[in-house]
């Protein structure tokens, strides 16, 4: 690699990285207002209308609304950065980032499992429209997201539940069961919640970057050059798949949401559940906590998309300096 | 080629989809002979008859008219919410996407660190802030709603912004504000109305599902997410409860995507 390139790509690189952490700032400060924003008094609203003057004061020391705000702030950020937490969780009485910590591995489970569905439907699917264009896989493949874009995914997982949990009985209605093979299993329905809203996006971006490729002048040379169609196809396929791979990335945030919902319906202990209980309990640090590391899972995973479509396909950092960078 | 031929047929089907839901559940609350809100425990979880098509819910309500009537409160709620981040949002991609510099890496900023929040965690928390009802989730899609239409538009009105004829504009003294009206916007609008469709499904899907996670439109409003909700403890036996409310849903969502598939198939026509 020549210098002027490596430079250019610690630029490129740094810029990404500086743009996260601003984002990452953002969203602490965001993370930070969420207390101050509660109409009233957030004290008042967590022991509620009967508390006595002292009990209020003494969760104002608490919460830490007795100091400043810069001074709030300041501990806030503190606190977050040297230790990750946002506080000891009011209605546990532990710290909230243990809290999340501990809930963690089923959301993970959840993700992991989804993703994985994901590329499992999409890639045959995406890969058989575009070599077949206008059979009837590819005609089902257009007509099918008009059907499930309108589908809220908790009634997915409740139609899901009464066909394969309630009257086939081949998955539990909810809940986990131990060990792999018990999380696979109780993982099936809801994974495949998060998949079927996601696989139609994902599927149209592949099947359209599939057909632009497959037209270009490189697939012409390897034809012609005798190479047989399945190896073809892996080319053709690793050349489609970073626009996807992007969308993806771009759906986290949407994934991650998904995982709130669905794990509502099915009954699992993850993170979503634990911000819905934080919420009824008006449980302000684990509100934080959970808000917080959400955010940085769905930054860092668009950082991780950003460098990986970067370092595939350089044309892309030029691209993305310039949508950010207000070239007119 | 005749104006008719040049409308796309799904542009048709579903404005006539949309055009039916809204009459019947305008109509439907009108000549119905059951009350949307009062109990009737003599018929509780009646099966679809032919006195109760729907049949009825766990509070012995007809559930045809209740559909209907969560149907006239989630649909105006849909309109309503998304006019103001539509017009917030095709203005600020409209400045971002002429002006660059600061304007469109502070619009980028913003978006990449609301963005970082997924979605249920914010309305969830806003909802918990506003309190649960229309007020959280007006404020909720404000805050959120702008953003695809601001990057939308931004990247339509950059690639115009580059163009002879802008550059013209500029020269020939119209002002900015003119130039951005009254030239870019009628250009860049056909986008924007594209992903209103698809934004207003995930809006609808929003709405209810604040509904099934008691943070949406309370009791005894009726309300397509609340209806689901109710039904899930007898999914089992009675399936109707739950399911005909999410058919719904459903239905709209059809409409709406192929609205938005016939706008995308027109424009590039």
């Amino acid at each position: 690699m020549t210098t002027p390139r490596r430079a250019a790509l610690a630029t490129w690189l740094g810029g990404v990285i500086v743009h996260a952490l601003l984002v990452v700032a953002l969203v602490a400060v965001g993370v930070f207002l969420i207390v101050r924003l509660v109409p009233g008094d957030p004290a008042q609203m967590v022991l509620g209308l009967k508390a006595r003057p002292e009990q209020i004061a003494d969760m104002h020391h608490r919460l830490g609304l007795d100091q400043p705000l810069w001074r709030q702030f300041a501990s806030f950020l503190g606190t977050l950065v040297t230790t990750g937490d946002t506080g000891e969780s009011i209605a546990y009485h532990v710290s909230s980032r243990a809290l999340v910590m501990q809930r963690m591995p089923v959301s993970l489970w959840l993700i992991g499992c989804s993703a994985a569905l994901v590329v499992a439907i999409s890639l045959p699917l995406a890969m058989t429209a575009a070599l077949h264009k206008g059979g009837w896989i590819d005609q089902l493949v257009r007509v099918v997201p008009t059907v499930t874009l309108g589908m809220p995914e908790f009634w997915v997982g409740l139609v899901l539940i009464l066909v394969f949990a309630v009257t086939l009985k081949v998955f539990p209605v909810g809940g986990t069961q131990p060990g792999i093979d018990g999380m696979l299993y109780s993982m099936a329905l809801p994974s495949l919640v998060i998949a079927l809203a996601q696989t139609p996006f994902i599927v149209r971006s592949l099947r359209t970057r599939i057909l632009d490729v497959l037209g270009a002048d490189f697939v012409t040379t390897l034809r012609a050059a005798g190479l047989p169609e399945r190896a073809i196809r892996r080319h053709v396929l690793r050349n489609s798949l970073l626009p996807a791979l992007q969308l993806y990335g771009m759906k986290v945030s949407f994934l991650m949401g998904g995982t709130l919902v669905v794990e509502q319906v099915f009954g699992l202990k993850g993170v979503g559940t634990l911000l819905f209980s934080a919420i009824t309990a008006r449980d302000f640090p684990l509100i934080q906590a959970v808000a917080m590391y959400c955010a940085l899972g769905v930054v860092a995973v668009s950082v991780a998309v950003e460098i990986a479509g970067g370092l595939i396909d350089h044309r892309v950092r030029g691209r993305a300096a310039a949508s950010r960078g207000g070239a007119r | 080629m005749n104006a008719a031929a040049r409308v796309p047929r799904t542009l048709v089907a579903g404005l006539a989809l949309l055009a039916a839901i809204a009459l019947a559940v305008i109509v439907i609350p009108m000549v119905s002979p059951y009350d949307p809100v009062a109990e009737d425990v003599s018929s509780m979880l009646r099966p679809p008859s032919a006195a109760h098509p729907f049949g009825t819910d766990q509070l012995g309500r007809d559930l045809l008219t209740r559909v209907a009537a969560a149907g006239r409160v989630d649909l105006a709620l849909m309109v309503g919410v998304e006019a103001a981040p539509f017009v917030i949002g095709t203005l600020a991609g409209l400045v971002a996407g002429y002006r660059g510099g600061w304007a469109d890496r502070a619009i980028t900023l913003l978006s990449d660190a609301l963005i970082a929040f997924p979605f249920y965690l914010l309305v969830a928390v806003v909802a918990f802030v506003t309190g649960t009802g229309v007020k959280g989730i007006f404020l909720t899609f404000l805050i959120m709603g702008w953003i695809i239409f601001a990057r939308t538009v931004k990247g339509a009105t950059a690639s115009l912004a580059g163009e002879e004829w802008v550059e013209s504009a500029r020269v020939m003294g119209f002002s900015d504000a003119s130039i951005l009206l009254r030239q870019m916007l009628p250009n860049v609008l056909s986008q924007a109305v594209t992903v209103l469709a698809s934004d207003m499904v995930a809006l609808l899907v929003a709405i209810v599902t604040l509904g099934y996670l008691g943070l949406g439109i309370a009791p005894p409003t009726p309300d397509w997410g609340t209806m689901i909700a109710d039904g899930q403890s007898f999914l089992a036996t009675r399936w109707w409860v739950s399911t005909l409310p999410g058919c719904a849903v459903v239905l709209v969502g059809v409409a709406l995507a192929l609205i938005g598939d016939g706008l995308n198939d027109g424009r590039r026509a």
